[in-house]
């Protein structure tokens, strides 16, 4: 079963929060992550994640695994919303279920972390202005004009 | 020899396409970049950028066969 996958449809939290049940575990931590109105101080009024899909969907699988490695989990999986999003649906669901509470809250915040950090998904943020701007974070400007 | 080219986000966006078939005498994703930033006026330079041949992320020096699959990944930004 793969431990992490992109989805065109809306995220079901709670059918996923089956997938991180074992009677060794003694709970789960989850993150939801949902698009938001705002961003740097711009009204956003809805989204679009755009993933190259065979790389996004190996990476995330090698960020559960290397979870696993890291923490002492009993579960993890993540999924990652790809396509039209309108504010408040999520965009990212992230579990991870250990014996204690300590190695599941660190594997979560890890997770999600890794993932925003190596997955090759990118948002494109659409403006109550009406413009719109694929974001790549770092710290230089994501792209100029043409010389 | 010939090399396939997906194109991603801000990159999609300013190469007005998402995939393309170039014909290439570059040896190494290092050199084709370069091409194909010529070409499309691509702004990013190579240290912001990740490259994935065939669906792998590789070095900037791998050796580029024909038929391969060449992806330069802007900076993302999921979750």
């Amino acid at each position: 079963m793969k431990h992490f996958r992109l989805s065109e449809t809306r995220i079901d939290a709670a059918a996923l929060r089956i997938t991180l049940e074992n009677p060794a575990a003694g709970g789960c931590v989850t993150f939801e992550g949902w698009v938001r109105n705002h961003n740097e101080a711009r009204a956003v009024t809805r989204l679009d994640y755009q993933a190259f899909a065979p790389l996004a969907e190996d990476e995330g699988e090698a960020i559960l695994a290397e979870a696993t490695s890291r923490f002492a989990l009993r579960a993890a999986r993540c999924v990652h919303r790809v396509g039209a999003l309108a504010i408040g649906d999520m965009a990212v669901w992230v579990g991870a279920s250990a014996d204690h509470r300590d190695a599941a809250f660190a594997a979560c915040r890890w997770i999600i972390d890794e993932v925003k950090r190596r997955v090759p998904i990118w948002k494109n943020e659409h403006y109550a202005d009406g413009e719109s701007g694929w974001l790549h974070p770092d710290s230089t400007p994501a792209d100029v004009p043409p010389r | 020899m010939k090399i396939r080219l997906l194109y991603f986000a801000s990159l999609a966006d300013r190469a007005g396409r998402a995939e393309e078939i170039v014909d290439t005498q570059a040896p190494a994703p290092r050199d084709l970049y370069a091409e194909v930033a010529e070409i499309h006026g691509f702004a990013f330079p190579i240290e912001r950028l990740r490259v994935a041949v065939n669906g792998a992320l590789t070095a900037w020096d791998h050796a580029l066969a024909d038929g391969d699959e060449v992806v330069f990944l802007p900076p993302v930004s999921g979750g």
